[in-house]
């Protein structure tokens, strides 16, 4: 029984679990067995917490033997990425700077999921500060693609795509600044979900870009994202960027059916830097969305092409600002030296990797006296105009289709030596963060044998169309159910 | 737009406290002028009359009563230091030079 349940859906490992077809402590043995199989050669994980797993299990199988209801996650074995704080475990942000540093307090994701019943397998590998498009970015590991072990799994949030992915947790959150949930679900064949800005608490979760970055889910399927949604979505006090706002059950919009909708087609996300094997293939994902009911059109959002640098100069702005707090003095990394001016320089020099100093770098350039209202005011200002782009795009069409990435999974190394091409190809991503809305990525078929991601773009608050749609989609499609082939194991899917 | 010298890296990276390796000041120099040229097409854009976003979703004056709550402890909170002393964090000696 055990080794049959990983791979296995949320609400299908849940029905195992309320029917005693499985203990908790069996599903997470499972899991850990799988971890130590597998991740020698993925390598997701950063930290894996057998123990402190193993002992959550056992209260939830106490709480089965006691006849009590489980919730939708209850004992469901999952893992986050290395940038959500945990009490008492380490979160190291990927970086030598936070390699020693055990946080003293939970991120509100940490404790929802919590309260909420779920298992912590584990701290998973992501590019340093999640700055990084590929992963390769992380201090301590390379974290491969199960699709293909000579590429890159995307980034920033490699490890919690390739988890799910390599059946190594049920389902993972990741934290998406300019794409970082996104474009590695994509990469990685799996659903990925990037939240309005606002709608999950970002207490506990290392800033990067605080007016961009967002917390979601990673899953294996759409109900499985929404459930996961449930559990984390919602209005924390102790986030002042937090929106008060009604959170809805998201799974009420699971529903298999999108007549009517209306699609818009926004033609720049098709242009120049997309490969024409994926756009064909988001073609076909849209011709299923026109037999199925919906209405789609082309539209336009012509600042795109400005959206890369405007991104660039802003999060890398606040990134400089959010990044001066490691300082060697009250946490982190300390380098030796006489005097404190010389002990800030040489900590942030040996403690930091070098994307994250070029952001640094790029971002106090931005701000610099005499510089501040070229690059940074300006930047701010074509925010404003791309966020326009939206708004009217979304006056005529509920939600916008594109590809979520201009390319499937690249080569280590392939992109690594120039930090500007790294940076271009996150050009269907970044738009959304400025923006503030949701986007969701979902499994739409291969090339070459990897996969690609169907980007579907919301109205801010507007996740539940996006799962509608989404839901739609997976239902009349089977990408979601072919699985990667690892170290000559079979696995088929088909239980779905 | 300007190009950026190798000074103005230096100058940077001491704002930055940023001590920066010969190659890494020559690299990033580069890779500045490489990034920032490209960035130099926001210019084709008249923002004259735009209003600035500073975060999508705006929200004003968050405010809360101010209550007395409990708090992460002392000892806790000082746990991750590099160097501590009763209570304190010890750092190497402030040279005003």
């Amino acid at each position: 029984m055990e080794s049959v349940s990983i791979g296995k859906s949320i609400s299908e490992l849940h029905e195992l679990l309320v029917h005693k077809d499985i203990s908790s402590t069996e599903l997470t043995k499972a899991y850990i067995k799988r971890i130590q199989s597998v991740d020698p050669t993925l390598q997701a994980y950063l930290t894996v917490l057998e123990e402190g797993a193993l002992a959550q299990a056992a209260e939830v199988d106490q709480k089965i033997a006691q006849g009590q209801a489980l919730k939708p996650l209850e004992g469901i074995p999952m893992a986050l990425k290395d940038n959500m704080c945990t009490e008492g475990i380490r979160t190291s942000c990927a970086s030598k700077m936070l390699d020693k540093f055990v946080p003293p307090y939970n991120a509100t994701v940490t404790e929802r999921l919590r309260a909420a019943g779920t298992i912590l397998l584990g701290k998973l590998n992501m590019d340093e500060f999640a700055m990084g498009s590929s992963t390769e970015n992380s201090y301590f590991a390379k974290t491969r693609n199960p699709w293909n072990l000579e590429c890159v799994p995307g980034g920033s949030s490699g490890g919690s795509a390739v988890a799910v992915a390599g059946d190594e947790a049920a389902f993972t959150l990741g934290s998406d600044t300019g794409g970082s949930i996104r474009q590695p679900a994509a990469f990685c064949g799996v659903v990925g979900m990037k939240p309005t800005y606002g709608a999950v608490s970002r207490l506990g979760l290392i800033a990067f870009a605080s007016s961009l970055d967002q917390i979601g889910p990673f899953t294996k399927t759409v109900k499985d994202n929404a459930l996961v949604m449930n559990a984390i979505a919602g209005y924390d006090p102790q986030d002042s960027t937090s929106v008060p706002y009604e959170t809805p059950d998201y799974t009420k919009f699971l529903v298999n059916d999108i007549k009517g909708l209306k699609i818009g087609i926004p033609r720049e996300y098709f242009g120049e830097g997309i490969e024409p094997e994926v756009a064909k293939g988001i073609q076909a994902g849209i011709q299923t969305l026109i037999d199925l009911g919906a209405e789609v059109g082309e539209c336009s959002l012509p600042h795109t092409e400005y959206a890369i640098p405007a991104y660039y100069l802003i999060a890398t702005a606040e990134a400089s600002s959010n990044l001066a707090r490691y300082d060697g003095v009250r946490y982190g990394y300390r380098a030796d030296s006489n005097d404190v001016l010389g002990m800030f320089k040489k900590t942030r020099a040996e403690g930091f990797g070098q994307e994250v100093k070029r952001r640094i770098m790029l971002g106090t350039y931005a701000l610099s006296s005499g510089y501040y209202d070229a690059y940074y005011l300006k930047a701010q200002k074509v925010r404003t105009l791309i966020k326009q782009d939206f708004d009217k795009a979304f006056e005529t069409f509920d939600v916008l289709l594109s590809p979520t990435a201009p390319t499937p999974a690249f080569k280590f190394g392939e992109k690594s030596a120039d930090p500007l091409a790294m940076y271009l190809s996150d050009i269907t991503t970044v738009p959304i963060n400025l923006a503030g809305i949701p986007a969701i990525s979902v499994p739409a078929g291969f090339v070459n044998g990897l996969p690609i991601g169907m980007q579907l773009m919301g109205k801010a608050f507007g996740e539940g169309s996006l799962y509608r749609i989404a839901y739609t989609f997976e239902q009349n499609t089977n990408y979601h159910t072919l699985k990667p082939n690892l170290s000559g194991e079979v696995l088929t899917g088909g239980s779905r | 737009m300007l190009s950026i010298s190798r000074e103005d890296v230096e100058y940077v990276a001491a704002l930055a406290r940023l001590e920066l390796t010969e190659q890494e000041t020559q690299e990033y120099t580069e890779q500045l002028n490489s990034i920032l040229g490209y960035a130099a097409m926001l210019e084709r854009l008249d923002t004259n009359d735009v209003v600035p976003t500073a975060h999508a979703v705006p929200l004003h004056n968050v405010l809360r009563e101010d209550q007395v709550r409990p708090s992460i402890n002392h000892e806790k909170a000082l746990r991750n230091a590099p160097d501590g002393e009763e209570g304190f964090f010890r750092v190497p000696k402030i040279s005003l030079t």
